[in-house]
């Protein structure tokens, strides 16, 4: 069973043996609106918990993506880099942004559950 | 520091705040009001819809006012003392645009102005400036203005801007007066039993009206606008990003100050006779920079790959020397690629000179492009 965590920063993480996958929520790209660029990290790249690796663009403004946990960049989502309006129609699916192979799984605990990052949500809007 | 200095003056609500959000606006701060940044369609869908139809825009947070001497000649020689723009020579229902400058020749505001249509207005000009200048063009305007002429600012008025293909026929069904009416032209009509002031200007590129109502009745105007097939609510995102396709300033990104009209691409809106009387502030700045050139142009730029450059992204030359910044970038939607105008020295001006733009630490390939990025559709 993968296990889904969030950020205070919008990212969602989906973990399975050891591995990463991250992008940003529902909430996230409903927030930014139409989405016109996004840049990926490149493999091999080692990530810091909190550090911006990735930046998604609307028409209007440019935001940055953060590493939820600190790992190394295995693999990006070339996808997104040539569609990148998928972001509006899956984020939290085929939108992913980037792998991440976790270097220490105990920064895990310092993310929110589904039910905690919604009342997150309903809190700060 | 206390809360009480702190505090942030409350936003202001345009006639227009509820209608906003019944149509699913969302709603930001601007210039000090409550602005809709985009309504359901979101900033992309409203642009195109624009391009392609018709946008309703609510730009009521702008300066209407009016000056007012004897005659025209009299207060068209007045405020020629404070911009480039021939006014004595407007004739009745013909507007203009120009600039407010200080006395190095920089741009305080940049404003339209109209000559009424009206013999009954004889002597006032209108005027629209923008909401964050408002303030500072009123005060200017009254310590420079001579005795006889007064600024009277027309509060309790909307504007409205109707704009893109078919604002023609939505105008034509309401008002064949206002149809009729020829770039850059204004009339007072009235629409749908609404008395307005309209004219054939905006904001966007495309063929489109401006139109001063009364706040009373601006609701009813919006929805009136609204009915007609085709005519969509459009909020600042996409006001944006229409402007930058069309090239046009943003008073505070693309002008301020220590810009000039020349270097600004604004010659264009210098008359002949200005130039030649020379009586305007910063004129000895302002005619060389049109006899020999100005330091620094305002150009187009288009980045070579999709990174968007946002206003303040470093220009710089091939071997790495600094040119200039950006000052509007962004993604445009009619383009499908990201585009930006910024500063550089006049002999880096020429479209097609390629330039690297610094975004987030890198320096990525553009080129610079002839302004508009997309052509110009007015009803000329």
């Amino acid at each position: 069973m993968p296990v889904e965590r969030y950020s205070k920063d919008h990212e969602w993480i989906r973990v399975e043996d050891g591995i990463a996958t991250v992008g940003i929520t529902d909430h996230a790209q409903q927030q930014l609106g139409d989405i016109v660029f996004v840049e990926v990290p490149e493999p091999g790249r080692q990530a810091k918990q909190g550090e911006p690796v990735a930046v998604v663009e609307s028409v209007k403004a440019a935001s940055d993506v953060f590493a939820p946990v600190s790992g190394e960049v295995i693999e990006a989502n070339a996808e997104i880099a040539t569609q990148p309006a998928l972001v509006n129609e899956d984020a939290q699916g085929k939108a992913w942004f980037f792998k991440l192979k976790i270097s220490n799984a105990a920064e895990l605990d310092t993310l929110m559950d589904e039910a905690t990052y919604l009342e997150f949500v309903k809190q700060s809007s | 520091m206390s809360a009480e200095t702190t505090a942030e003056q409350p936003l202001r609500r345009t006639p227009l705040y509820q209608l906003h959000l019944d149509l699913g606006a969302k709603m930001v701060p601007f210039a000090g009001y409550e602005m809709p940044v985009n309504y359901r369609l979101g900033v992309l869908k409203e642009h195109l819809h624009t391009r392609t139809k018709a946008g309703l825009f609510d730009v009521s947070h702008m300066g209407q006012a009016f000056l007012v001497g004897a005659d025209h000649a009299t207060t068209a020689k007045a405020l020629e003392t404070l911009m480039p723009a021939d006014l004595l020579n407007l004739a009745p229902g013909q507007q203009r645009y120009s600039q407010l400058l200080n006395e190095e020749g920089g741009i305080i505001d940049d404003l339209m102005l109209t000559r009424p249509a009206s013999a009954l207005d004889h002597g006032r000009l209108f005027l629209v400036v923008n909401a964050s200048r408002q303030e500072v063009d009123y005060a200017h305007l009254r310590a420079h203005l001579p005795a006889g002429v007064n600024l009277e600012p027309a509060t309790e008025r909307a504007l409205l801007a109707l704009q893109g293909p078919t604002a023609l026929e939505v105008i034509k069904a309401l008002s064949p007066a206002a149809a009729s009416l020829a770039f850059m032209t204004g009339a007072d009509v009235r629409l749908g039993g609404i008395d307005c002031h309209v004219s054939r200007s905006g904001y966007t590129g495309e063929d489109g009206f401006e139109i001063s109502v009364a706040s009373a009745r601006a609701a009813e105007l919006a929805l009136l606008l609204l009915d007609h097939d085709g005519v969509e609510p459009i909020g600042l995102g996409a006001r944006d990003s229409l402007r930058l396709e069309a090239g046009l300033c943003l008073y505070g990104h693309d002008i301020d100050e220590t810009t000039s009209p020349v270097e600004a691409g604004l010659a264009w809106s210098i008359q002949k006779r200005r130039r030649g009387d020379a009586g305007f502030p910063g004129a000895r700045r302002i005619l060389d920079e049109l006899a020999n050139g100005a330091r620094r142009r305002r150009v187009g730029i288009r980045p070579d790959g999709r990174a968007p450059a946002r206003e303040g992204t470093e220009i710089l030359a091939l071997l790495g020397e600094r040119l200039g910044v950006v000052t509007s970038g962004g993604f445009g939607p009619s383009v499908n690629a990201p585009i930006a105008m910024g500063y550089v020295p006049q002999g880096r001006a020429a479209a097609g000179t390629p330039v690297n733009l610094m975004v987030r630490g890198k320096a990525l390939g553009a080129s610079v492009a002839p302004l508009p990025f997309v052509p110009h559709r007015y009803a000329r």
